[in-house]
């Protein structure tokens, strides 16, 4: 069984944090994932910086522009990350867009993810539909777990091929919005939250976007999985920076 | 081989639509009805009767005697310049906004390089009373003075692209950012023939007027429908897909597309994407653009702030690695020069852009019988001072 399949038979609210690769330093990718891991954090995803980052907001986009300036390339990310299982046992995810990927080779980065032991990728703008006829076979041969996007706009005819495609988990994405922090959620998210919730998918869901703090982790986590934080925590480490991240970490699952 | 869209949304391997998840509901929508939305008689008069009677068509195709005894060929300058705002744009967003109507929409977003495309879309959403945000990069702000003067006159919001290299592709980033966070009531009105399946096609559609009136026009004049060539420059592609259009499937009409080499090609300053380019996606669309060895997008130049956009329409690409069309890059100065010329020959001043498209007489001779049809995409007023500078004038 894949890391993440494992994790998600926890019964537990899972905690996830995304960060950018090569951020604030470019050789801050394997200290932030010791420490997430060591602040107890479930899983992490490591995002591949891109030029063109459509679904993110502010604070993602310009942790990208300094990472890429920094150095960072999918080479360089991987050769970071060669060790990383020594010290490190949480599922990890690899989060990009598709174009550095399709550089790289899908097949020749697939592999390398096996090799290196990443668990999963997150891929915004790549199809399911794409990732179906293209995709797939490859993914299953080095036994790497393919996420999934749904949103409040998403159908539920959708949803359904969306939960019949998937084999880890499926990305709520909390509201029709690009990544960053909102005040706070509110009756529609709830009613979103439920309605997805009743579907009783076969995947179980996490839910991303616009999660913050201890309140936001909690609604978002009534009913879903668990929750993804992103640019809060980004925002964290570039006023804090990367040692001590319990203190970012504690006071959301304590 | 077909140079047209499959029902799949390529045109051969580019195309299709790799778009995030929260622009699904939106693009697919659209995608099941743009067809049908077209094809209705009443959206049919409406759009013919805008074209008419709003833009000023059928624009002339223009016999260039002069320029034609200079190159020894026979040379039509289909006038696009002469539309309501000065370019072909108009064509794509009377038939846009024609189409957010019919789909309901309440809110207008564009992105914009030169300005062309944001007046273009201005001018429409003034004509029909609908909101309208203009994404351009801080940087095009500063360059296009009198362009955001206009849009702001016609009732549109500008809203600078601060991030990344704050031009074009930015703003089209900054344009899809909006669309992500409304998906609901605005409709994303593409500048060219870009973007996710169905954009290129349905944008090449509405251009494909032009192509129509040039073979009516042709007719006419030289008794056949065909030329020998058609030719326009390429920043996007969307006044060479309309150019083309009608003559795509018909290989006896050689295509032939000019790009920006801007100060050279292997210069590190230059927007000539199908040398440069390679496979790849940008703005949802698989197809040929400028990016490192690392798969980043990287910043293209041209002295012509319409051809900086470091992509071409998936239509493009799959006319370039197919051979069906001849591909060429023009330098700025080679440009600029072509522009003058155009002005000194036959008292046209032409966008900077349609300058490129003209400069394809440095790299290809014509015979004394060819029928050479140029599309004129757009009139130099905006440019006057790029002229200016660079002419000392
Ligand atoms: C006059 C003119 N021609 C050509 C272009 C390039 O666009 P496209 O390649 O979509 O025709 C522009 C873009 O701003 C323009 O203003």
């Amino acid at each position: 069984m894949n890391r993440i399949q494992q994790k998600l038979h926890e019964h537990k609210k899972l905690l996830s944090i995304y960060f950018t690769a090569g951020y604030p330093t470019l050789n801050d990718t394997v200290t932030v994932i010791e420490n997430l891991e060591k602040a107890g954090v479930d899983m992490i995803e490591i995002g591949l910086p891109f030029s063109d980052p459509l679904a993110d907001g502010p604070t993602i986009q310009a942790s990208s522009t300094q990472a890429l300036k920094n150095g960072m390339t999918t080479t360089v990310l991987f050769e970071q990350l060669k060790d990383i299982r020594k010290t490190v046992t949480i599922p990890l995810i690899a989060m990009g867009y598709f174009n550095p990927m399709l550089q790289y080779g899908v097949e020749a980065f697939c592999a390398k993810c096996k090799e290196i032991g990443i668990d999963g990728l997150i891929i915004p703008d790549l199809p399911v539909d794409v990732y179906q006829e293209e995709y797939q076979t490859i993914f299953e041969k080095y036994g790497l777990i393919n996420v999934f996007l749904i949103t409040p706009q998403t159908s539920d005819e959708r949803i359904r091929f969306i939960d019949s495609v998937s084999n880890g988990f499926i990305y709520m994405v909390s509201s029709a919005s690009t990544t960053g922090a909102k005040s706070g959620f509110g009756n529609a998210q709830s009613n979103y939250f439920e309605r997805i919730a009743a579907m009783n998918l076969k995947n179980p869901q996490i839910v991303g976007f616009g999660i913050s703090n201890k309140q936001t982790f909690q609604q978002a986590t009534q009913q879903a999985r668990g929750a993804i934080i992103g640019s809060a925590f980004i925002k964290h480490i570039s006023t804090n920076g990367i040692a001590n991240l319990d203190q970012f970490v504690n006071p959301i699952i304590s | 081989m077909s140079y047209n869209i499959n029902e799949k949304g390529y045109y051969g391997e580019f195309g299709g639509a790799y778009i995030p998840e929260m622009l699904y509901p939106n693009v697919e929508e659209l995608r099941q009805n743009y067809l049908k939305v077209m094809a209705e008689p009443s959206f049919q008069e409406e759009f013919n009767q805008l074209l008419k009677d709003y833009v000023g068509r059928p624009s002339p195709l223009y016999f260039a005697k002069r320029l034609s005894k200079k190159y020894k060929t026979k040379i039509y300058l289909k006038r696009e310049d002469l539309n309501h705002t000065g370019a072909h744009k108009v064509n794509n967003t009377i038939g846009q906004i024609l189409m957010a109507q019919r789909l309901g929409k309440k809110r207008i977003i564009a992105e914009t390089g030169a300005g062309q495309h944001g007046v273009a879309t201005a001018t429409v959403c003034a004509l029909m009373g609908m909101e309208c945000i203009v994404y351009m990069g801080e940087i095009d702000i500063a360059r296009q003075a009198p362009n955001v003067a206009r849009m702001k006159m016609l009732g549109a919001t500008v809203i600078p692209a601060l991030s990344g290299s704050r031009t074009l592709k930015d703003a089209t980033n900054e344009a899809i950012r909006d669309w992500i966070n409304n998906p609901v009531d605005t409709h994303y009105i593409i500048g060219s023939a870009i973007g996710p399946h169905p954009y290129p096609d349905m944008v090449t559609k509405f251009q494909s007027i032009i192509s129509e009136e040039i073979k009516s026009q042709l007719k006419e004049k030289e008794g056949t429908e065909n030329p020998d060539y058609v030719i326009a420059c390429i920043g996007g592609g969307s006044n060479a897909a309309g150019t083309y259009y009608h003559f795509l499937e018909n290989e006896d009409v050689g295509i032939i597309a000019v790009e920006a080499a801007g100060k050279g090609i292997h210069s590190g300053e230059s927007a000539a994407t199908s040398v440069l380019g390679k496979e790849g996606i940008i703005h949802g669309c698989k197809t040929l653009l400028m990016q490192t060895d690392d798969g980043q997008i990287t910043e293209p130049y041209s002295i012509s702030a319409g051809l900086d956009y470091p992509g071409v329409g998936p239509l493009h690409s799959h006319l370039y690695r197919t051979g069906r069309g001849e591909f060429y890059s023009a330098t700025d100065d080679e440009a600029m020069q072509a522009g003058l010329e155009l002005a000194k020959l036959e008292g046209i001043i032409p966008a900077i852009e349609t300058s490129h498209a003209l400069a394809v007489f440095n790299y290809k001779t014509f015979k004394p019988d060819d029928i050479v049809v140029i599309s004129l995409s757009g009139r130099g007023d905006k440019d006057l001072n790029n002229y200016i500078e660079y002419f000392n004038l």
